[in-house]
């Protein structure tokens, strides 16, 4: 089977919820920018795969082609939760690994509301929020947080030092949402939002997109692009296997172990070798758990890894130098793909003054509640 | 008038005694769920499922305080996991302690109690019954 490899990929600067344009121009544009990455044409393109949750009942892929280019291309519109942008990109990695294609475009764009996720509830009868606790995005991920804390005793302090450095990270990304610095007494002093995840711990509603030219690697030969080429070294995706607290608790270890072991094995390398990770940072205490869960520290040391820095820009291996979700911006079907694009970007030698240094290996990792997870592994080929 | 409903299917509101929550369990593995079902999601078993009765004592597992949530609803409150003993684990508000960190502990012993759902009531004016944890 050929490796895959990412020949074009952009994403646009994500911005205030509702303040972009329709779906299919946000998309349009993103995909635009990863063609024009690669020096391609929409009609070298032999397939589509289309990452949108919003309005995923609404063909977005072709949309997207009617505002670049109607080629009659196949076009697969993927919904996954926060995973949608990855599992979209993966289903064209899988396409072009089977052999179908040898040139697909993968697409992740969202239009977002603001406010608060989750916590709908549905149903008859009466609500059920703040009467059978919460379903809100922030207190789910705020007692995933409090697991870790029951375990080893991590602090509130040491899950705000992650929105501390993801903060700091964005000031040196000028495609994220914010680069505002805040300091831990700010990020510990806003409004609480669920216990111990403050506004600042959250991450940010955003519009945005983020495309991806996957091509074999005879093709990227024949048309001479291996010397910008990243090489996809990993594509996995998980559910979310049965746990004894899943039907209050929403599992995202689980799944993100289970698909680190595959990721890891399907590479031939391990968590000591990878250089950069963008991880799931939906909320400041979900990423101290991915620590752990992407073994890229023992169990129960994620604490001391951001105490360290260690995962700082400079560290031994930098988490989220975009400035993850928590300030990059969290567009939940353009996610993936962007994560895809950071690490790309640092592969390529291209990502300036956030740069980690002789990066050869990176890994990027998303979960959508409910669940599913997907992990890549992209490595540096020239 | 008529009677409270229940808020949700796996609490139980007997027509005498007390209410109680009610898990469908596993005979194959062992499993506990909430509300019908007839397959196994542990261990994939058919036609196994037998509801039991949950135990009213539990401890805390984690917890959350919430701060903000959606208009109309009462802020803070503790959004609280709680592993019943004897199986099962439910989800719920811990009332009876100050919305503090420094005043809830994890493993601490809790009780269910029943009682109305907050005054909220469905579009026909039906009122309801929930549970809650309090410590004990
Ligand atoms: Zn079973």
């Amino acid at each position: 089977m050929s490796d895959v490899y990412v020949v074009g990929i952009d994403m646009i600067k994500f911005m205030k919820a509702g303040s972009g344009p329709a779906v299919e121009l946000l998309g349009a544009q993103a995909a635009l920018m990863a063609l024009d990455d690669c020096g391609l044409k929409i009609q070298d393109m032999e397939a589509l795969y289309c990452g949108n949750l919003g309005q995923a009942g609404a063909m977005v892929g072709q949309r997207v082609l009617q505002q670049i280019g109607q080629t009659g291309i196949p076009v697969v519109n993927c919904a996954n939760a926060c995973a949608t942008g990855a599992t979209a990109f993966r289903e064209g990695w899988m396409a072009i690994k089977a052999g179908v294609y040898d040139t697909v475009l993968a697409v992740g764009v969202e239009k977002m509301g603001g406010g608060l996720l989750g916590g709908g509830g549905g149903g008859g009868g009466i609500p059920k929020e703040g009467l059978l606790g919460s379903m809100t995005m922030p207190a789910v991920f705020a007692e995933a947080g409090q697991e870790h804390a029951r375990k080893y005793g991590t602090t509130f302090e040491q899950f705000a030092k992650v929105s501390v450095k993801n903060h700091h990270h964005s000031t040196l990304n000028p495609k994220a949402m914010y680069q505002i610095e805040t300091p831990l007494e700010t990020v510990m002093g806003a409004e609480m939002i669920a216990y111990p995840n403050t506004k600042l711990m959250c991450s940010v509603n955003v519009d945005g997109s983020a495309a991806a030219v996957l091509m074999s690697e005879k093709k990227v030969k024949a048309l001479g692009l291996m010397k910008r080429a990243v090489r996809v070294k990993a594509s996995v995706l998980t559910s979310d296997p049965w746990q004894e607290r899943d039907l209050v608790m929403p599992d995202v270890n689980t799944c993100t172990r289970l698909a680190a072991k595959k990721a890891y094995e399907m590479a031939g390398v391990s968590a000591q070798d990878i250089n950069l990770v963008e991880l799931h940072d939906c909320f400041a205490t979900a990423e101290i758990l991915h620590y752990e869960n992407l073994g890229l520290c023992g169990d129960g040391e994620a604490g001391h890894m951001i105490d360290s820095g260690a995962t700082a820009l400079g560290g031994k291996v930098p988490v989220n130098v975009s400035g993850g979700l928590l300030s990059k911006g969290h567009p939940l079907g353009a996610t993936g793909i962007a994560n895809v694009y950071e690490v790309a970007t640092h592969l390529r030698g291209e990502a300036g003054k956030r740069q980690v240094a002789n990066a050869r290996l990176g890994m990027t990792h998303v979960i959508g509640l409910g669940s599913a997870c997907a992990i890549h592994i992209l490595e540096k080929v020239a | 008038m008529s009677k409270p409903l229940p808020a949700v299917d796996y609490l139980k509101l007997p027509e005498s005694g007390e209410p109680y929550l009610e898990g469908p369990k596993c005979s194959a593995c062992g499993s506990i769920y909430l509300g019908a079902r007839k397959v196994c999601s542990k261990c994939g078993a058919r036609e196994k499922i037998e509801p039991v009765r949950l135990a009213n004592e539990g401890h805390l597992y984690v917890y959350s305080i919430v701060h903000r949530s959606f208009p109309g609803i009462q802020v803070p409150y503790v959004s609280a996991i709680v592993d019943l003993e004897g199986g099962g684990t439910v989800k719920g508000n811990l009332i009876g302690v100050d919305a503090d960190p420094a005043k809830i502990k994890f493993g601490m012993p809790v009780r269910v109690v029943y009682k109305d759902a907050l005054g909220r009531k469905d579009r026909e004016g039906n009122s309801y019954t929930s549970y809650f944890f309090e410590p004990r």
